[in-house]
């Protein structure tokens, strides 16, 4: 098993990552995830997905690794890396279940997913998982080494193997199609200081293209 | 009259660098005591949990070795030039963009624009071209705000062209539907500006103007402030929370700004600032 309970409740996951560990992640889990992930966001999933409609293999292993959609501050000389947050998860939809289908099992970014891609999750058993969005700075403090290892000219966009020490995130999208959104909100709304009409489309936020 | 007063370009390059690298690392002190002030507020446990990671994040990037946040914007500059002053050396804009390049190089900054939205996103790898708003007014002095804008609020933006008859229920409506929409890719608690008037692009103009006053402060006129605070109040009543991860504290502030509009019109603009609000200025 690749996950790990701590005793606060928190899990601890490294990839690779099995249909199993990933069964024991739920929505609201604080998960930190250590080791190895693929940082890749908007240019860099375009290209990868290209290259599979030319027959190409991707520039890595995709099998049960954790992919990151970020594209980080450059470093100063000495660090190894800049700031490095969350982009928006759901631009990333056109391109993610091609990903899926080759055996990715988690994901990280900012906001959720919507059902489409919740249903994918759910269909090839994999994970999506919410990093706190524009804290850049402190998620530079858990990355330990990053090295570009493909598409360079991307500049930040490139694809990036990162190592992580204990970086935290939240379940969002379990393997069973759940949205944490979705409930976590729910309690808190003040129904009587809204318009009638006024509804929290949880859903269609991951259909917005957000940004970061 | 009055001799023009010379501004050698080389100064406003140096300023502009200056804000850019300044401003992403140190968030105004507004916000400091407003995500503070929204940590006290907040109901929600894991708000509070989010709130204090964000306070921390306030304070490590204050120390100047990482940028607040990896998106360090499209590079939002507002240019208040006096009419009696006179640029010398270059290009105005080319010295701007010249201190945006090496602000965003110097201050190891993310390169984030693209050279073109279709047909080739290159990025142009230091975060040129700036988006400048000139205004030429009274006087003698430059002043130079730098807003470094992420994308994630950014996309959030929405716009109307309502009907004068929609008033002032359905512009509220408008607003709170567009923060309800917003949800975490607009990296909550934030702030939302308003455009309301004027026409389709003037409505969003004043909103990101709204965004460039100093953060909490209320317009002038008390009927917009009113606005202003019943908005936020029901924008904290939409349950989002800190990161919308559920909770009390959904916005720090709501800055609405109007203007004269055409008799058939009521044009509203929403734009949204995540908690990375990355703004300065100085007065040349």
């Amino acid at each position: 098993m690749s996950v790990e309970v701590l005793s606060d409740g928190r899990k601890r996951i490294s990839a690779p990552l099995s249909d199993d560990d990933v069964r024991a992640l739920e929505i609201g889990d604080v998960v930190l995830v250590k080791g190895t992930v693929y940082a890749a966001r908007d240019a860099a999933h375009k290209r990868m997905v290209e290259m599979l409609d030319r027959g190409e293999e991707l520039p890595f292993d995709i099998r049960g690794q954790i992919v990151y959609y970020v594209g980080p501050t450059p470093e100063r000389p000495g660090n190894v890396t800049g700031s490095a947050g969350p982009t928006t998860a759901s631009r990333m939809d056109k391109w993610t279940p091609r990903l899926l289908e080759l055996g990715l099992k988690g994901i990280m970014g900012k906001g959720g997913r919507g059902p489409a891609i919740r249903a994918e999750l759910q269909k090839h058993t994999a994970v999506y998982m919410a990093a706190l969005g524009g804290g850049g700075a402190l998620s530079a403090l858990t990355v330990r080494g990053q090295e570009v290892i493909a598409f360079e000219d991307l500049q930040t966009e490139a694809i990036r193997r990162m190592e992580l020490e204990d970086f935290p995130v939240w379940v969002v999208n379990d393997c069973l199609g759940r949205d944490f959104y979705a409930e976590t909100i729910r309690p808190w709304r003040k129904n009587d200081l809204l318009p009638e009409a006024l509804h929290v489309p949880t859903d269609e936020w991951a259909g917005e293209n957000g940004g970061g | 009259m009055a001799e023009p007063r010379e501004i050698d370009a080389t100064e406003i390059t140096r300023v502009v660098r200056d804000l850019c690298i300044e401003i992403n690392y140190k968030v105004p002190e507004e916000m400091v005591r407003l995500v503070k002030r929204a940590r006290e507020l907040e109901e929600s446990p894991l708000g509070r949990q989010v709130l204090d990671l964000l306070i921390r994040n306030q304070e490590l990037a204050a120390e100047g070795e990482y940028p607040y946040c990896q998106d360090t914007g499209y590079t939002v500059i507002f240019l208040d030039l006096g009419q009696d002053v006179h640029v010398t050396g270059t290009d105005l804009y080319d010295a701007v963009n010249e201190g945006v390049r090496q602000g965003y190089g110097d201050g190891y900054l993310r390169g984030s624009i693209v050279r073109d939205p279709l047909f080739d996103r290159r990025n142009t790898g230091d975060n040129t071209p700036a988006f400048i708003h000139t205004r030429i007014v009274p006087g003698d002095q430059v002043r130079i705000q730098v807003d470094a804008k992420g994308a994630g609020s950014e996309n959030m933006g929405k716009h109307a062209m309502l009907k004068p008859a929609d008033g002032l229920e359905g512009a509220k409506e408008f607003v709170l539907q567009a923060v309800a929409d917003s949800g975490p890719n607009a990296c909550p608690p934030g702030i939302i500006g308003v455009g309301i008037g004027g026409n389709f692009e003037m409505s969003a103009v004043i909103a990101k103007r709204a965004l460039m006053r100093k953060v909490g402060q209320p317009n002038p006129d008390p009927r917009i402030a009113e606005l202003e605070a019943e908005l936020y109040e029901k924008c904290n009543a939409l349950g989002l929370g800190p990161e919308a991860l559920g909770g009390t504290q959904t916005v720090l502030a709501v800055h609405v700004e109007t203007m004269p509009t055409h008799i058939a019109s009521l044009p509203v603009a929403v734009n949204i600032e995540c908690h990375a609000h990355r703004t300065g200025s100085r007065v040349i």
